[in-house]
This record gives structure tokens, C-alpha cells and sequence, in this order.
């Protein structure tokens, strides 16, 4: 759960002792504690030991200073996972009352090297709250979805941004950039979601206008499963029956031979829906229904053979009383 | 239709069986290893490494080859004023190494070496109106934390202690509309995620908020035709999942939803890469600390 990573000493070849450095003579540095009975003698590098030496003296004094805060830069490079440092760091900023505006710059370059740590997106969040400035927010996190287009902490930032500062009007546009990069991008379809529910809600002139566009990105892969599942949360609420094109679309694509189990889930989910209803031909609709399961069980999604019998069985137990027969 | 699909390949040449001996034998050796670059940049999770190795101990039935003493030593001493504990010495508290210290100790039944009137303080005081929990003082908000909350205290017994039907409210709200969840409302579905919901539901008895089908649905989905388990849609497997996946469908009641014979493969095979890869790991970081010293 807890993410880091972290590279190797960058400034090892510029770096200098701290014995060396006469700003900080005053200072006794603190070694590292590891309990009353250290199960383990550790041998750092000199430099990460002396830097963190150092960075425990200064919280032993909770000394809020240029120089303090340089360290906490030193130590975070060496381990931007260290929560403490950043913690530490966010105190000093605070208490010197430092250019937030810089520090912002600061922490663009950390993500860059480390876009997969919680800290320093969290430590970016908290520099954008203090600044209540989120103009810089949509092109960062963009620049890092393109290294990345499913970075989870990049798009829950981007999430916290727009919800908190209103920047939703140009977010599906975005959306509609990155899906026709890649139509597979999970994060794309969960973003469009998010905009939509959040702005003009899924009216039936919306939900139209969805099942359309997502039915054209299946048509180009017919077993994306995040296209499925946004098509199936735009109709959550919704009586499938009031939609008799998506069955008619279902119908088009298993017609030409197309096995994709999502397919196929939802010509069940629309079988099962009319069975409910009390639709007419119940006996068919049961019949296909369970003939879909069967082929999914044991051919086109053999690895979930134990979900498909199970729907079979439940269909059958729901709806087969009037029906003779094993299920 | 044959698209691709994002997965791996498991070689025919890979190991079938799991080498639990080796594997005790890593987690008891790995705070003794000299030069260990990857145990001091891994401090930040000491905490919940020591849960996660004792655990695996005492699942291979080896939990005794471990210091008790010691490790509770530890434990204390990153306990701090205001109940929270550090995930090492000198850090600050966190409710992530907090669930994990208070793990620990109930392990070893030794919850009375530490102050846990003061654990239920703090761990109350991170909840917000809203229902949420904050991770510490700083105010990241992730369901992560929702679920370490609550852990936490049915662990010491004070569940009560808590506004458990906000609780329920906030991490119902963070249900999307594939029915899984993320680290907060809107936020993507993500299988850590989902554990975290899930268990916390469980946990205060509100798992009928969830409809199992549909969930057990997109968890088995996780699956891919190699055997492991992905954390979202089009993404690699990764044998992390395999636990929060199936965790998750285990108390959902639908873990014989996905294919028991090709997990097991998939996760003999990864956890020996990864022991492989960590011995290198070692090897490496000690030749470059020896040369750079």
C-alpha cells in the first residue's frame, strides 16, 4: 500500500561532508536509533547517515531554518518516501513563510523523478491548498499522464483539483483526447464518468448520447471491458427495457460471430431484466439466457466457468419454476 | 475477436510447488543483513513490514524463530504522545503504522505493553464530519485509511468509539459504478481499494451495501489467463493482487469465482522471482556501498 521509490544519489559526486561545511559546526548530529536492542547493525552510506544524522538534530531542536530546510531537500532526495521529511518540511515552509510559488516548482521536478509516491503528491496538494491556486494543476498532471495515462495518484489529484476549484468545463475534451489515444484506458472512462455525474448528471439526452459513443469505441474492440462497464454504469438507474437499441447492438455484434464475454454478459443482464418484467416469451428469454451462461462456462470465459454456472443456476431457480428439466 | 489483452507469460520452466522454507527462512534473516541499502530506504514501512514478515511467519507455522521481545521493544517505542504510532523511531505517527503496531501486538497478545486509551483517542480524533479519516494531522483522506480506522479499534475491542454509520456513508460513497471502489468518491476502481472498502464493511457489519454479484463480478475479472490477478482493467497482474483480490471475495462469498489451479502457479512463480530478485538486490547494493565507502 505504501508506495515509494527511489533512486540512487544524484548530487553524490557534488555532495559534501557536513564536517566540511562550516554553517553547521554548531550542530551535533543525532545517529539512528534502532531501540533499546538493535537486532541490526546497519552500514549506510556515509552520506545518507550523516544527512539523517543531521535531519534528527534539527527535529531534536524542531529548528525551522534556511538551513534546515535545505536538509530536508538533501534528505528527501534520498528517500522521498521518508513521510517525516516532507512533514518537516511543510512545517519550516510554513513557519518561514516561504514562496509557495517555488515550492510548487520544487515539487513538480520530485514528482517527475517519483510520480508513483504518495508523499509528494500529497506534499504538492497540501502547497496548492496553502496557495489556493490550481492554475498550474490540469497542465501538470497532464505532463505526467502522458508518461503515464493511468498514474493513479496523478488523476485523483486531477479529481481533488477540478471538484474543489470548479475546473470542470474542459475536462471531457480531455477525456475524449486520451480514449482515442488508447480507448482501453480504464482512467479515461472513469474520469468521463466523473465529469458527467458531476455536471450535467445523466439525463436521457446524455445517457443517449454515452450509449452511442461508447457503443462506437466497442464496435472498434468488442472486448474492452472498461467500455462495457461504463456502458453498463451509464444505464445503472435505468430500466435496459426503455432501450431496446441496446439489445438490437448486442444482437449486431453476436450476430458476426463476436464471443466477448462482456458481450454476452450484457445480453444476459438483458434477458434477466426482461424475466423480471415479466416480459412475454419467458420460456425463450430463459432459454437464451441459460444457453449464454453455458457457452460462456464453456468456451468463450472458461476461467469464470464457476460465475457462469452459478448465474445459470440462479436464473433457472428465479425463473424456471414453470420450466421441466435440469437447469 | 482476438484483441490483445494486457497479461504475462508464465514459462514452462517455472517452479510448481512453493518453497515455504525459503521463504521463512528470508523474513527471519532480514533485519540481520549488513550493508542493506533496501532495509534503510524501506524504513518508512518498517512498521508494516514487521506485521507483514510476522504474519507470514506465523503462517508458516515459524512465528517462534522471530524475537518477541525485541519486536515489541520496537513497537513501543513508536508510540508517541498522542497515541499514534511511527512507523520507525523518530518518524511521525501515521494511522497506517498504527493498524500495523497494534497487529503486532495482538500477535504476540502483548496489547497491554502500550497505552490504548490513547491509541482510541487519536485514531477517534482523525475522523471527520463527513465520515472520513484523515491519515495523520496532515488531511489525506483515502478509504485506505477508513479501513485502517476501523481495524484498529475492533482490534482493541472500542469499535463503538467511532461514528460508524458515517463511516459506512463516506466508504459507500466512494462506490463507482462497476460496483467496486477507490480511495474516495469518484476516485477509479482499484482492488487495494476495494479490500479496504469491503473489510471495513465486513468489519462494522454493513456488507449488505454491497451487492456481492456485482462486485464478485468485477473481482473475478481481475483475473486474467495466466492465473494472476490485475488491480484494475487492462493492467498487468501482479501477485499483490492475488491477495487483495481474493480477500475480497472471500468475504464476499465468492471466491470459488475464479480459477484456483492457475493462481497458485502464478504465485509460486512470482514469489520465487522476487526472492531471486531481492537476493540481487542485496548483493548489488552491498558491492556499490563497499566501493562508494
Amino acid at each position: 500500500m505504501s508506495e515509494g521509490s527511489s533512486d540512487d544519489c544524484n548530487a553524490q559526486d557534488t555532495w559534501v561532508s557536513f564536517k566540511d561545511r562550516p554553517e553547521w559546526s554548531d550542530v551535533k548530529p543525532i545517529p539512528q536509533d534502532d531501540g533499546p536492542n538493535p537486532v541490526v547493525q546497519i552500514a549506510y552510506s556515509d552520506q545518507f547517515k550523516e544527512v539523517f544524522d543531521y535531519f534528527r538534530a534539527m527535529v531534536a531542536a524542531d529548528e525551522k531554518s534556511e538551513r534546515s530546510l535545505n536538509l530536508t531537500k538533501e534528505a528527501a532526495e534520498l528517500n522521498p518516501a521518508n513521510y517525516s521529511v516532507w512533514n518537516y518540511r511543510r512545517n519550516i515552509l510554513s513557519e518561514l513563510n516561504k514562496d509557495l510559488k517555488g515550492e510548487l516548482r520544487y515539487i513538480s521536478q520530485v514528482i517527475e523523478e517519483h510520480p508513483k509516491n504518495y508523499q509528494v503528491w500529497h506534499h504538492r496538494r497540501v502547497i496548492v491548498e496553502w496557495l489556493e491556486d490550481p492554475s498550474q494543476e490540469l497542465e501538470f498532471t497532464e505532463k505526467i499522464l502522458q508518461d503515464d495515462a493511468k498514474n493513479y495518484h496523478a488523476w485523483q489529484h486531477r479529481q481533488w483539483c477540478i471538484q474543489q476549484f470548479s475546473l470542470w468545463d474542459k475536462e471531457l475534451a480531455y477525456v475524449e483526447k486520451l480514449l482515442k489515444e488508447d480507448f482501453r484506458n480504464n482512467s479515461a472512462w472513469n474520469q468521463r464518468h466523473f465529469i458527467i455525474n458531476n455536471t450535467t448528471g445523466f439525463t436521457p439526452e446524455v445517457v443517449a448520447k454515452e450509449m452511442k459513443f461508447t457503443q462506437d469505441y466497442i464496435r472498434k474492440a468488442p472486448n474492452n471491458e472498461s467500455a462495457w462497464n461504463y456502458l453498463k454504469g451509464v444505464l445503472s438507474e435505468k430500466k435496459l427495457c426503455e432501450f431496446p437499441s441496446l439489445m438490437e447492438f448486442c444482437l449486431e455484434l453476436y450476430s458476426k460471430h463476436i464471443r466477448s464475454p462482456f458481450l454476452m454478459a450484457c445480453m444476459i443482464d438483458n434477458y434477466e431484466e426482461m424475466l423480471e418484467q415479466g416480459k412475454p416469451k419467458k420460456e425463450e428469454n430463459l432459454q437464451n439466457a441459460t444457453q449464454l451462461c453455458n457457452e460462456l462456462a464453456e468456451e468463450c470465459d472458461t476461467l469464470r466457468r464457476e460465475y457462469w454456472q452459478y448465474m445459470s443456476r440462479s436464473l433457472a431457480s428465479k425463473y424456471g419454476t414453470d420450466v421441466s428439466g435440469d437447469s | 475477436m482476438g484483441t490483445p489483452i494486457k497479461d504475462v507469460v508464465i514459462p514452462s520452466t517455472a517452479p510448481k510447488s512453493l518453497m515455504l522454507q525459503k521463504h521463512a527462512d528470508y523474513i527471519a534473516s532480514y533485519g540481520e543483513k549488513k550493508d542493506d541499502y533496501e532495509y534503510v530506504m524501506t524504513e518508512f514501512l518498517r512498521m508494516n513490514g514487521m506485521y507483514w514478515g510476522l504474519t507470514g511467519m506465523a503462517l508458516a507455522g515459524q512465528r517462534d524463530r522471530m524475537d518477541r521481545s525485541e519486536v515489541i521493544c520496537f513497537v513501543k517505542s513508536c508510540q508517541h504522545e498522542c497515541g499514534g504510532f511511527s512507523c520507525s523511531i523518530g518518524h511521525d505517527p501515521h494511522l497506517l503504522s498504527t493498524l500495523s503496531a497494534v497487529q503486532i501486538l495482538t500477535l504476540y497478545d502483548a496489547l497491554d505493553a502500550v497505552d490504548t486509551e490513547a491509541i482510541v483517542k487519536w485514531v477517534k480524533s482523525l475522523q471527520q464530519p463527513d465520515g472520513s479519516f484523515y491519515g495523520d494531522r496532515w488531511g489525506e483522506v483515502d478509504t485506505r485509511f477508513s479501513f485502517c480506522a476501523v481495524a484498529c479499534l475492533t482490534l482493541l475491542h472500542r469499535l463503538e468509539e467511532l461514528d460508524i454509520e458515517k463511516a459506512v456513508e463516506f466508504v459507500v460513497s466512494c462506490m463507482n459504478f462497476d460496483g467496486a471502489f477507490g480511495c474516495r468518491p469518484g476516485s477509479e476502481s482499484h482492488s487495494g481499494q476495494v479490500y479496504c472498502c469491503v473489510g471495513m464493511l465486513s468489519v462494522t457489519g454493513h456488507l449488505h451495501h454491497i451487492n456481492a454479484d456485482q462486485l464478485g463480478w468485477w473481482l473475478c475479472e481481475r483475473q486474467l489467463a495466466s492465473g494472476g490477478l490485475n488491480g484494475r482493467p487492462e493492467k498487468l497482474p501482479d501477485v499483490c493482487y492475488s491477495w487483495w483480490v481474493l480477500a475480497s471475495l472471500k468475504i464476499i462469498d465468492r471466491l470459488h469465482w475464479v480459477d484456483k489451479i492457475e493462481i497458485v502457479v502464478v504465485v509460486v512463480v512470482v514469489v520465487v522471482v522476487v526472492v531471486v530478485v531481492v537476493f540481487v538486490v542485496v548483493v548489488v547494493a552491498a558491492v556499490v556501498v563497499a566501493t562508494v565507502a
